[in-house]
């Protein structure tokens, strides 16, 4: 019941907000927003403590895997909710309605993914995650946010087609094996049975697809374009909880075939894009003039980092999952910032924006934290998930990967640095003197920040176990 | 080779090859439609008996990929007073032989992937075509609409390999597989609507206002 | 040779000139006219046969030799059809190839004799129809593999006769498609609509008929009558890839012969009576499409 509560309650609240029309319901749409983002984040917690069930014929269950993205996407959108309260009043995009409908009805469809154990259910959430998520991307209704809209559907659309034949052939390779079709755990316990070519061809289809969502190389190309274009609050969300709902499709498949004993097969694949992916980002971010397109790179960075964990295995998927909720954290955490700095200045190129330490003091400084934070520098936590995939590639005899690694990362962090540095540091553009940041502005990023320091220094017991047996179940090690 | 159903998908590629080769958008349109008409009749004779839930599929899909969408696409045409030219970016020519190649990639990638105890042999080949039409129409013409045609035939060639999987896959997902589509092209009519609105054209190649 | 088969070659000759008055007859009463009778042709040969030729001052041999070859050439490749369903008067393995090279080598003599006067409109003319062969000669060669394919055979004599039928029960399919698109080429090689609008009198948009536009008199006879050969050499080809003649009695095949000719005659005026003609760049288009078909036709086979 818990787990129909957490998919349903945000879509009613989506249809609820949609159904007041009018400027004068946008308090009471704010505030279900952010009412609901509570209680979303109270029945997740819940869920940590008293495991739910498997509900309908085992549809839908909660696994380590799926509770680990669940709960990030919680936190993040609940980060996200306080923002939006600041964000709202200042902003004011055509009424909110779809704006907040929309974000409503992303919670309750990434909520669908995470808890899915069928594997046809997980696909149909992660196609609604496009459909509510692109009124908010065109919100602002001008060329450049169309342009965006547009290659975001078409080549979402397309990802999602591939994912979607790739769950035929899936089903096809079960077709002579017992158990429910496309159910996770009779596919897991069946694996051996599987029809290998249908499956190699499942999971080559499936990767593209999910990848697509994902934002790995070579489909990333929507990335910049969608997250420099949308709204921050919806990069940040996109960024942090829909790549992360998309890894999930991309690792159970990836579970199915380890269980099948297709590693040799599938861990080249991995390789390769994961590799792509950071060589991709490496490229694109040195001579980035904006700092979401910055960050969107970044993103296809992390994605590819995600996508090496998971092939190289043994400690390798720890790390990954680990990393998961890192790069989750940070990236929300960035956008946000970012989004604080398109507010006061009104533009996210870096030629418009200096000396944001001395205008927005707290962003300033939220920002260059954030820096450090995504390029995986110590304390933060995403130092520890990078360093423990590192460990991985050198454990699993790929010395050369590690080394690549470790010269991408580098590029990526001087690229980093300078756009963002230069946006930090220096004497501010227009000159102007401090202004004020509002409370909800703040909150949820210093939120993140703390909780990817957290991360950093100490993991709780619980979060542990479930990471470990995560890493398990993706046929690694914990370490 | 005398029954029914392989006939009807001997025309679902000819269809393909009609999407590939003209140049007149609403003869593109017109084609996706009789694919749609033929995908919902092969679903009546692929079923293993008649039953209700077989018939309200078939019917469903009839209706909504030969009948809805099809009318949706013209209107949008009418709307946004298109060109009626189908504006390549491979000449006809080339496409009519790329589509020539992906038949036979169909059928070469066919014979790797057997199907035991299945009656159609064609069908997975044929499916595994028209999806790779569809990707040549999608990355080969410059105008949205035409981009969302062969959005279209992709999605013809996916549902027609979900035919092979009757039994086993559960209605609500046939039934999800018609919604999205039916929603996916009505975002992209409203969002093609817009770009005819702000760029005064549905030259897809105009979007190259945001780069790197 | 046997007996039938020369029989069925001359029904074939004699009766080549009814053909086009049937597809011309068809098409004028589809549009509601009484239109020319249907053996208007042999009128035509006749009133030609009497005439006198004239020759310009700036041809050569070459632009008299031009009908004549044309003519041997076409009644040449009529000894490779089986037209009795069974067995052609000449046979060879690989005697398709000389089949379709003896029909190009007809318009490659006319559209030489055309050049060889000199005037832009005969040129223009002559690079139309050399394009669209480019396109057509491929298709056709498709088409003909596919029915090797089919049959197994390498000779017409086989691809078109008693292999044929036994190839109809495996692979209708492909055969269908090879059918077709040998209608098309049949529509395109002589100068049908859509490729050609025979009817046409604006020398701009003239292509066989510009070609031939300074012969005269019994020169003329001879490529009126040629085209009218070729038109019943395709519709042969076509008719005995669609109603394989083998089992069918002597005198049966070659009335079967005749009313099949006779049928794709009616079934080229119902096609001039209901399209336009195409644009000049859209007929490699068309061709193309043809010899998709017939590619098609082929996977299906060797599926």
């Amino acid at each position: 019941m818990r787990l129909l509560a957490i998919c349903l309650l945000p879509a009613l609240g989506a249809v609820f907000a949609f159904a007041l029309s009018g400027r004068r319901f946008g308090a009471a749409r704010v505030s279900t927003l952010v009412g609901i983002a509570a209680v979303h984040l109270v029945l997740v917690a819940t869920l940590w403590l008293h495991p739910a069930p498997a509900a309908f014929g085992g549809w839908m269950g909660q696994d380590a895997l799926g509770l680990i993205v669940l709960s990030l996407t919680s936190v993040l959108f609940f980060a996200t909710a306080l923002y939006a309260v600041g964000y709202l009043r200042r902003e004011r995009p055509r009424g909110g309605r779809v704006f907040v409908g929309g974000l409503l009805g992303f919670l309750a469809a990434t909520s669908l993914v995470a808890l899915s154990q069928h594997l046809a259910l997980l696909w149909v959430g992660l196609e609604a995650t496009t459909f509510t998520v692109a009124p908010l991307i065109f919100h602002r209704h001008d060329r450049r946010s169309l342009e965006a809209v547009w290659k975001y559907l078409l080549i979402s659309s397309v990802g999602i087609a591939l994912a979607l034949l790739g769950i035929f052939f899936l089903a096809t390779a079960q077709s002579g094996a017992a158990g429910r079709p496309l159910l996770l755990p009779d596919l897991l316990a069946h694996a051996r049975d599987l029809h290998p070519a249908w499956l190699r061809a499942a999971f080559l289809f499936l990767l593209a697809g999910f990848g697509t969502k994902m934002g790995l190389a070579p489909l990333h190309t929507w990335k910049p374009d969608t997250y420099g274009e949308a709204p921050s609050l919806v990069s940040g969300l996109m960024a942090g909880a829909l790549t992360s709902c998309a890894f999930l499709g991309v690792a159970r498949i990836t579970q199915v075939t380890m269980a099948a004993g297709m590693a040799p097969f599938v861990q080249p694949v991995l390789l390769g894009f994961g590799l792509l992916s950071l060589a991709v980002a490496a490229i694109f971010i040195i001579g980035q003039s904006d700092v979401k397109r910055l960050l969107a790179y970044s993103s296809v960075e992390h994605m590819g980092l995600l996508v090496l964990g998971l092939g190289l295995g043994g400690i390798g998927a720890y790390g990954t999952v680990l990393h998961v909720l890192n790069n989750g954290l940070a990236k929300a955490w960035l956008f946000l910032v970012a989004g604080n700095v398109v507010l006061a200045t009104g533009s996210s190129a870096a030629a418009a924006n200096r000396g944001l330490m001395r205008t927005l003091p707290v962003s300033g400084a939220l920002l260059v934290l954030g820096l450090f934070a995504i390029t995986g520098s110590p304390p933060f936590g995403l130092f520890q998930s990078e360093f423990t995939i590192l460990r991985a590639a050198v454990g699993a005899g790929h010395p050369w990967i590690a080394a690549a690694m470790l010269v991408f990362l580098a590029v990526i962090f001087v690229g980093m640095a300078l756009l963002i540095l230069e946006m930090a540091l220096g004497d501010p553009t227009p000159p102007a003197t401090r202004a004020r940041e509002s409370w909800w502005l703040l909150a949820g990023p210093v939120a993140l920040a703390t909780a990817v320091l957290m991360l950093g220094v100490y993991i709780p017991a619980p979060l542990q176990h479930a990471l470990a047996s995560a890493a398990t179940a993706l046929g690694g090690l914990a370490p | 080779m005398h029954t029914a159903p392989q006939v009807a998908l001997l025309f679902i590629v000819l269809m393909n090859f009609a999407v590939l080769g003209t140049s007149r958008l609403s003869t593109c349109i017109r084609a996706v439609a009789v694919q749609g008409l033929l995908l919902g009749v092969l679903a009546l004779l692929l079923a293993p008996r008649f039953s209700l839930h077989t018939g309200v599929l078939a019917l469903g899909t009839i209706v909504v990929k030969a009948v809805t969408l099809p009318w949706f696409l013209a209107w949008a045409i009418r709307e946004a007073a298109v060109r009626r030219e189908v504006e390549p970016l491979v000449g006809f020519n080339a496409s009519l032989l790329l589509g020539v190649l992906a038949v036979a990639l169909a059928f070469a990638i066919a014979a790797r992937l057997p199907l035991p105890g299945m009656q159609q042999e064609l069908l997975v080949p044929v499916s595994l075509a028209t999806v790779i039409t569809g990707f040549i129409v999608l990355t080969a013409r410059r105008k949205a609409l035409t981009q969302v045609v062969g959005y279209l035939v992709l999605e013809n060639g996916i549902y027609l390999f979900g035919l092979t999987q009757t039994e086993s896959m559960p209605f609500l997902l046939e039934l999800g597989v018609l919604l999205d589509l039916f929603v996916v092209v009505f975002i992209m009519g409203i969002v093609v609507f817009h770009i005819n609105r702000e760029f005064d054209s549905l030259d897809s190649a105009r979007l190259e206002e945001l780069t790197d | 040779m046997s007996r039938n088969a020369l029989i069925s070659l001359i029904v074939l000759l004699v009766a080549a000139p009814l053909l086009p008055g049937i597809a011309l007859k068809t098409k004028s009463v589809l549009t509601g006219r009484r239109g020319a009778p249907v053996l208007q042709v042999y009128y035509d040969l006749w009133k030609l046969g009497w005439k006198r030729s004239v020759y310009s001052a700036t041809t050569t041999w070459i632009f008299r030799a031009g009908p004549a070859v044309m003519l041997v050439s076409l009644v040449a490749a009529a000894l490779f059809l089986p037209l009795d369903g069974r067995a052609a008067p000449a046979a060879f393995a690989g005697d398709l190839v000389a089949f379709a090279a003896l029909l190009a080598l007809g318009r490659f003599a006319l559209v030489l004799a055309g050049l060889d006067t000199g005037s832009s409109f005969e040129g223009m003319g002559a690079s139309r129809e050399v394009t669209f062969a480019t396109f057509a000669e491929p298709a056709l060669f498709l088409c003909l593999i596919a029915l090797v394919l089919a049959t197994g055979e390498l000779s017409l004599s086989g691809m078109l006769g008693a292999p044929l039928a036994a190839a109809w029960t495996r692979a209708p399919a492909s055969l269908s498609l090879v059918g077709i698109s040998l209608f098309v080429l049949l529509l395109v090689e002589n100068s049908r609509v859509p490729a050609d609008d025979p009817a046409t009198h604006l020398e701009l948009t003239m292509i066989h008929e510009v070609i031939v536009l300074d012969h005269g008199g019994p020169d003329l006879a001879v490529i009126l009558y040629s085209s009218a050969l070729k038109l019943a050499l395709f519709a042969a080809l076509v008719a005995s890839v669609f109603v394989p003649r083998a089992r069918l009695g002597a005198a049966a095949s070659v009335v079967a012969l005749l009313a099949a000719l006779i049928l794709v005659s009616a079934a080229v005026g119902v096609v001039e009576s209901a399209m336009a003609r195409l644009r000049l760049t859209r007929v490699p288009q068309l061709l193309a499409g043809a010899g998709a078909l017939a590619c098609f036709g082929i996977v299906l086979l060797l599926a």
